[in-house]
């Protein structure tokens, strides 16, 4: 075979990630218009979009910059709620439903992106173990926040609030979008399976660049060795706050989106379990392997629904959980690491490296 | 009065906090790591007493004494099979199979003992003068009330505080610990089995944690598999505001971190959490070594 250059390899891997992403949109497209998709795998692809957007995002924290972030649905959470009150706000200033739909999303985006920014710059300051605790202290300091809010609209403009409903002092014909704890209860649902399609796409390109980038590299290099980083001339606050930003913007339209997609929907749904739920796809599909991500988000999104099918849905998380340690006991492991290159050894001839190139 | 009250709920929440802290701050010390199942072990302490005593009629101090033994056990064997292996892996790997290690213990809880909360019977109950059963003291009157279970709380602490200082300053073992935490290649030259040393270690704040949880339980009266989750969060935030690896931090740790929740519970109970994290980062930021943690230099 033809040894292929780095280049034209990550090329060809870039290639095959969009490839798998738009034929699995086209089949499932053709599909549901032969209305071959059952009713409960429909309701779910929005879900699985948005939840492929989290895990692309949080394998650049994870994968890429090698910091463990235990707070991702926060960012997800202040996407959700930002896009509801805008669609809601905006539902007769533009009257057409996917312009809406986008500028939720945008919306949600650019909040994410700032309160990533807020939350980024001090905690990008701690390392390890400590800034992983730090991003679950923020992420339940957002559901705590967003759980005492409420926010509602008259012709007057926004009115915010975080007494109680009737402390808005909304005006004749306004209503409450959001209410504390109950969270949005009367969200117009405006999200399609396309929509989540272009989503993902785009955080794909978006991820994929910037990996690809002198920027990437640069955060890359601070994962494999800060020190050696810092002492050619990296930026640590820079390039970590880039990564870090970039992925609270994705999180925040995936959140915007998710939200679209339900009538009702309330903080508590962005708790840590959810933010565990992506980082278990993160770690399943391999740190810095975005197709990884992509794949192991889809399916183990669409596994509940078989297995509550086979009376197993009660095991699912117990089974995350021992799958999660058994991962990280066989590809951190010392033993098992030399064990699995032997078994390579032995397939394939040549030992493969480079497994961190997504 | 509601003043001094809540400073004693505080103090006796933070006791709780403080006994658990010690369980976070030992094994940060030693193995360096984040023990994200800690407050899980909590729970199983607690369902272990529950069922001991409520399904078993077994004595209230027998029942923790069983609790105890089953969480040192479970703590060894988590730190035999999950951690051991990952000594020489990044934190990164480590602290992600400590969460996978606390979610299998949720999820287990839950499919053995089912989500319905449990009422954990409060033992600290104690006829007074006149043969009626009471909870606590009432002081001024009756306008101030000090519980039996959190005076208990508070005693149990201050001699659990104790006996930890005593142990890792004068005895062989405790000299093995502190070694151990200083360089663990060294510690192993001078002879010393550093993995049983961090075992013992697992075993001793696995201990705690189930006294933590039975006297947690006993203020709180109910129990739920993801009943010690946020407890574990909250009493590692309180080991990092003292001082992560230092004993006497956990508890001035802990105890700050009480008072500050039951203060910010009485002046709106939805954001207690938000002020107790947002007191974690603000001491991160302005005080990473915590309290009365000692700050260590980077070495290239």
């Amino acid at each position: 075979m033809k040894q292929l250059t780095a280049s034209r390899k990550q090329l060809m891997s870039n290639t095959v990630t969009y490839l798998i992403v738009i034929v699995s949109y086209l089949i499932i497209q053709a599909l549901s218009t032969g209305g071959l998709v059952s009713p409960s795998i429909q309701g779910q692809l929005v879900p699985i979009c948005a939840y492929i957007t989290m895990a692309i995002s949080l394998n650049l924290v994870v994968g890429f910059s090698g910091e463990l972030s235990l707070g991702h649905a926060g960012f997800m959470s202040v996407g959700a709620f930002s896009g509801i009150i805008t669609s809601l706000s905006l539902q007769q200033a533009i009257p057409f439903a996917p312009a809406r739909l986008a500028a939720a999303m945008l919306v949600g985006a650019v909040c994410a992106g700032i309160a990533g920014f807020i939350v980024g710059v001090p905690v990008l300051r701690l390392q390890g173990d400590y800034l992983a605790i730090v991003t679950l202290a923020f992420g339940e300091i957002i559901k705590n926040i967003i759980n005492i809010l409420y926010v509602g609209v008259d012709p007057d403009g926004l009115h915010a609030s975080i007494v109680n409903e009737a402390s808005l002092g909304l005006a004749e014909g306004g209503k409450a979008i959001l209410k504390g704890p109950m969270g949005a209860t009367a969200n117009v649902k405006l999200a399609s399976f396309t929509a989540g399609f272009i989503l993902v796409l785009i955080a794909l390109t978006v991820v994929l660049n910037l990996v690809h980038s002198r920027a990437g590299r640069a955060v890359m290099a601070l994962r494999d060795n800060r020190i050696a980083a810092e002492s050619v001339g990296i930026n640590v606050t820079k390039y970590k706050l880039m990564a870090f930003v970039t992925s609270a913007v994705l999180a925040g339209a995936a959140g915007a989106l998710y939200a679209m997609n339900y009538s009702s929907i309330a903080a508590k749904k962005f708790d840590f379990n959810t933010s565990i739920l992506v980082l278990v796809f993160v770690v399943l599909g391999g740190l810095g392997n975005i197709r990884g991500s992509i794949i192991a988000a889809a399916f183990l999104t669409v596994l509940p629904e078989f297995l509550r099918k086979l009376d197993l849905d009660q095991y699912r998380m117990l089974v995350y959980a021992i799958v999660l340690i058994l991962v990280m006991l066989a590809t951190n492991n010392e033993r098992s690491k030399e064990f699995f290159a032997g078994l390579r050894r032995r397939f394939f001839g040549t030992r493969k490296g480079g497994a961190r190139n997504g | 009065m509601s003043l001094l009250s809540n400073l004693i709920n505080g103090i006796s929440l933070g006791s709780v906090y403080a006994i658990i802290a010690l369980g976070y701050t030992m094994v940060y010390g030693i193995a360096k790591m984040l023990n994200f199942a800690h407050g899980d072990v909590i729970m199983v302490g607690a369902y272990i007493c529950f069922f001991a005593t409520g399904k078993f009629g077994l004595p209230f101090p027998a029942g923790v004494l069983l609790a105890m033994a089953v969480c040192t056990v479970l703590g060894v064997v988590i730190e035999k099979l999950a951690y051991r292996p990952l000594r020489q892996a990044p934190s990164l790997a480590v602290l992600i199979t400590a969460i996978g290690v606390s979610y299998f213990l949720q999820n287990s809880a839950l499919l053995m003992w089912k989500s319905d909360p449990k009422v954990f019977t409060n033992v600290f109950v104690f006829k007074d003068a006149a043969g009626v059963p009471q909870t606590g003291v009432s002081l001024f009157d009756g306008q101030l009330t000090v519980t039996y279970v959190a005076m208990f709380t508070v005693l149990m602490c201050v001699i659990i505080m104790a006996g930890l200082t005593l142990f890792t300053g004068k005895t062989k073992m405790g000299k093995a610990m502190r070694a151990c935490s200083e360089d663990k290649a060294a510690a192993q030259l001078m002879g010393i089995d550093v993995n049983f040393t961090i075992s013992m270690t697992f075993a001793i704040g696995s201990a705690l944690a189930a006294v933590a949880g039975v006297l947690l339980c006993s203020s709180y009266q109910t129990l739920m598999p993801t009943t010690g989750s946020l407890p574990g969060i909250r009493a590692f935030t309180a080991a990092v505001f003292g001082g992560i690896g230092s004993i006497p931090g956990a508890l001035l740790g802990g105890i700050l971190l009480g008072i500050i929740e039951i203060f910010a519970k009485a002046f709106n109970s939805n954001i207690s959490d938000a002020v107790v994290f947002a007191v974690l980062i603000v001491v991160l930021l302005v005080k990473p070594t915590g309290l009365l943690g000692k700050a260590v230099r980077e070495k290239v």
